[in-house]
C-alpha cells in the first residue's frame, strides 16, 4: 500500500470533464496529510493529460474499449490500476461514473466506500467523511477503517485546483488488462444532448419548479407565471424523472449548471444535486413550506407561504 | 424472462427528520416511509417489458424495511407477478436498528439471487439513504454480472438488452449489454403507473407476499458512523413575511429594483 491518494480523471471526447480539478485539488490536501502523492487516473487519449493540472502521477490505460466510459471496461482497468498502485484513497464524482463504479470497486478491492460525501479529512492517519443523505436534510459522519478507501464526492464540494503546475507528472502507461477484448457490454452509440427548445444556462431569469409543484396539470400555475415574466420554466431533477420537463429544462449538477440574475424557486427543497446548479445566480428567491430545506441556505430571500397561493399572486403583479 | 425487481422504502423526504437520542438512527416513530422513488421507476420499466415481450416480475424487498408490504402490494397491483420479502438469518445478531446499509443488503439479495438467478435484475439507482454506495453495482459485483447505472431507457431481445446510460447535462451512451445483468434505473420511459386502490386492496387480501429466509453473503468492510446530526439550519435567506399577496409583493418590488420587470 502506498500513501498516495488518487483521483479518476472522467473525460468526454478530448474534453477532461469539470469535475477532475475539484477532485484533484481536494487529493493534494488529503495527500499532503497522508505523506503521499496525487494520482490521477485517465483513461482514453494519453494526451488529455495536458488538461489537467497538480498530479504528481498520472496512471493511464489505453484500449478501444476505454475511449468512452463503458461500465464493465472501467471496472476492469480500474480494478488493475488498483492492484497494481494500491493507493490510499480514491476520489470519484458521485455522479453518474461514481455510482456505478465506485460501488462495484469497494466490493472487488475490498475497500469501505462512502458515498453523497461533501467533507473529507485525515484524523490520526484514518479518513473521516461527512456523507449528506436524505436530499441533504441529514449529515453522516464515517471513518473509513482499514488501509484503503474509495469516497465518491459531490460535485462542488470542494473548490477546482487551477493553474498550479509544478512540473509535468510522472506518466505510468499501465498494458490493457485481457478482459477489454472479451467485454459482456459494448457501446453502440453517443447520444449527444438534443439543444432542447430553450437555452435555459442563457436565460436572464428563470422560474424553477420542483418537486412541491405535486402534478403535471399544477405546470400550467408556473408556467403562466414565466410566460408574464418573459422567461423559461426550469426545475429540479424530480420533475425531469416524472417526464413532465424535459432534461434540457434541469437545474443540476446532472443537468445544466445555471448563473442567471434572478432564480425564482417554487417546491425545490434544496438536495444537493440542484444547488450545485444554481448557488451561484445572482438572486436567489425560494418559497418552500418546509422552513428547514437546504434551499433556504442558499436563497437571498425566501417564503413558506404556498406555492399555489403565491404564484397566482405574482402573476397578478407581473402583469399589471 | 424471468425480471427481479428490487425495491425498499425511504423516509418520505417532505418530513422532518428527527435523530434517536444516541445520534446512530433516525427516529422511526413518526417517520413516514414511501417507495424509493427510483425503484417505482425501476418497476414501471419492468412492466413495460412485461407489455412488449412477456415476462415474469418478482418484486422483491427486505422484511426489515418499514412499509415494505405496501410497496410490494402496490407492485402486485400494478402487474408484477408475484412478491417476496426476504428475512436475514443473521438478523438481529450484529445489526443496529439504524439505516441498513447498502453492502449488507447487496450480501443478502446476492444470496438470494444466486440461488434463485434471474434474467435481469433492476433496481433504482440509488436511494436517498445510500451512505456506503449504491445497490445496483455493489450487487452485481458480489454475483459477478454485468451493470449499466442511472439508466433512462432499457428495452430487452433475446438475452440482448439495450439501454442508455445518462450522464450530465443530457448526454448518453447506448450500450448493448448481455444478459443476465443488473440494470440501476433513473427514470422509466414513461411516468410510473398508477395502481388503483381496488386493486391494492385485493392484493392485500390476497396476501400473496412470499417470506423467505436468507443466510447473507458477507457484506465486506463497511464505512462506521460515527454519528449523524441535522444540518444547521444556516438560514441565509431573509425570510420575507406576511401573506401571499404581501409576500408577492415584495418579490415583484426585488426583481423591479434589479431592472429585471419589463415595464
Amino acid at each position: 500500500m502506498s500513501h498516495n491518494v488518487m483521483v479518476l480523471a472522467e473525460h468526454t471526447g478530448n474534453q477532461v470533464a469539470d469535475g477532475a480539478q475539484e477532485l484533484i485539488g481536494k487529493a493534494r490536501e488529503l495527500a499532503a496529510g497522508l505523506g503521499g502523492l496525487t494520482e490521477v487516473v485517465l483513461f482514453g487519449p494519453a494526451e488529455l493529460a495536458s488538461q489537467l493540472s497538480g498530479a504528481d502521477i498520472v496512471v493511464s490505460m489505453e484500449h478501444p474499449a476505454l475511449v468512452d466510459y463503458v461500465p464493465e471496461a472501467y471496472e476492469e482497468a480500474f480494478f488493475e490500476v488498483l492492484a497494481q498502485r494500491a493507493p490510499r484513497l480514491v476520489l470519484m464524482t458521485n455522479a453518474t461514473v461514481g455510482l456505478d463504479l465506485g460501488p462495484a470497486l469497494a466490493v472487488r478491492w475490498e475497500a469501505p466506500l462512502a458515498s453523497y460525501v461533501s467533507r473529507i479529512a485525515i484524523e490520526a492517519e484514518t479518513v473521516v467523511a461527512t456523507s449528506q443523505i436524505l436530499g441533504g436534510k441529514l449529515l453522516a459522519e464515517v471513518e473509513l477503517p482499514g488501509e484503503r478507501g474509495i469516497v465518491t464526492v459531490l460535485g462542488g464540494a470542494f473548490p477546482a485546483l487551477s493553474g498550479e503546475t509544478a512540473g509535468a507528472p510522472e506518466v505510468i502507461s499501465l498494458a490493457p488488462v485481457p478482459k477489454l477484448d472479451s467485454l459482456r457490454m459494448s457501446l453502440s452509440r453517443v447520444i449527444e444532448a438534443d439543444g432542447g427548445d430553450v437555452d435555459i444556462a442563457a436565460a436572464e431569469m428563470l422560474v424553477s419548479v420542483g418537486r412541491g409543484i405535486e402534478s403535471e396539470d399544477n405546470l400550467e400555475i408556473v408556467q403562466e407565471l414565466a410566460d408574464a415574466l418573459g422567461v423559461p420554466l426550469s426545475c429540479s431533477r424530480p420533475v425531469v424523472d416524472a417526464r413532465w420537463l424535459p432534461k434540457t429544462r434541469q437545474v443540476g449538477q446532472s443537468g445544466v449548471k445555471v448563473k442567471p440574475r434572478a432564480y425564482l424557486a417554487f417546491g425545490i427543497s434544496g438536495a444537493p444535486e440542484h444547488l450545485e446548479g444554481m448557488r451561484n445566480a445572482e438572486l436567489i428567491i425560494a418559497c418552500n413550506s418546509d422552513p428547514g430545506a437546504p434551499i433556504f441556505a442558499v436563497a437571498h430571500y425566501g417564503t413558506v407561504v404556498d406555492l399555489f397561493d403565491l404564484v397566482p399572486e405574482l402573476v397578478d403583479r407581473v402583469k399589471s | 424472462m424471468r425480471i427481479a425487481v428490487l425495491m425498499k422504502a425511504v423516509p418520505d423526504l417532505v418530513e422532518e427528520i428527527e435523530l434517536t437520542a444516541d445520534r446512530t438512527g433516525i427516529d422511526r416513530e413518526y417517520l413516514k416511509f414511501v417507495v424509493n422513488e427510483w425503484d417505482a421507476q425501476a418497476l414501471e420499466e419492468a412492466l413495460l417489458i412485461k407489455d412488449a415481450n412477456g415476462a415474469e416480475i418478482v418484486a422483491v424487498g427486505l422484511a426489515e424495511d418499514p412499509e415494505i408490504d405496501a410497496v410490494l402490494f402496490t407492485a402486485l397491483a400494478k402487474g408484477a407477478d408475484t412478491a417476496l420479502k426476504i428475512t436475514d438469518a443473521t438478523f438481529g445478531a450484529r445489526r443496529q436498528a439504524a439505516v441498513v446499509s447498502v453492502a449488507a443488503r447487496a450480501g443478502l439479495l446476492a444470496a438470494y439471487l444466486a440461488a434463485e438467478p434471474a434474467d435481469l435484475v433492476i433496481t433504482g439507482v440509488q436511494a436517498s439513504d445510500d451512505l456506503d454506495g449504491q445497490l445496483p453495482a455493489r450487487l452485481a459485483a458480489i454475483l459477478g454480472l454485468p451493470h449499466v447505472s442511472v439508466v433512462v431507457s432499457l428495452t430487452s431481445e433475446e438475452g440482448s438488452l439495450t439501454v442508455r446510460q445518462e450522464f450530465a447535462a443530457g448526454r448518453s451512451h447506448e450500450l448493448f449489454v448481455q444478459s443476465p445483468a443488473v440494470i440501476g434505473v433513473q427514470s422509466a420511459r414513461q411516468s410510473p403507473r398508477y395502481a388503483p386502490i381496488s386493486r391494492i386492496r385485493q392484493a392485500m387480501a390476497a396476501g400473496e407476499i412470499t417470506e423467505l429466509t436468507v443466510s447473507p453473503f458477507l457484506p465486506g468492510p463497511a464505512p462506521v458512523l460515527r454519528g449523524l446530526k441535522l444540518p444547521e439550519v444556516n438560514n441565509q435567506a431573509e425570510m420575507l413575511s406576511g401573506d401571499a399577496g404581501a409576500v408577492a409583493e415584495q418579490i415583484v418590488g426585488l426583481l423591479r429594483a434589479r431592472g429585471l420587470l419589463k415595464e
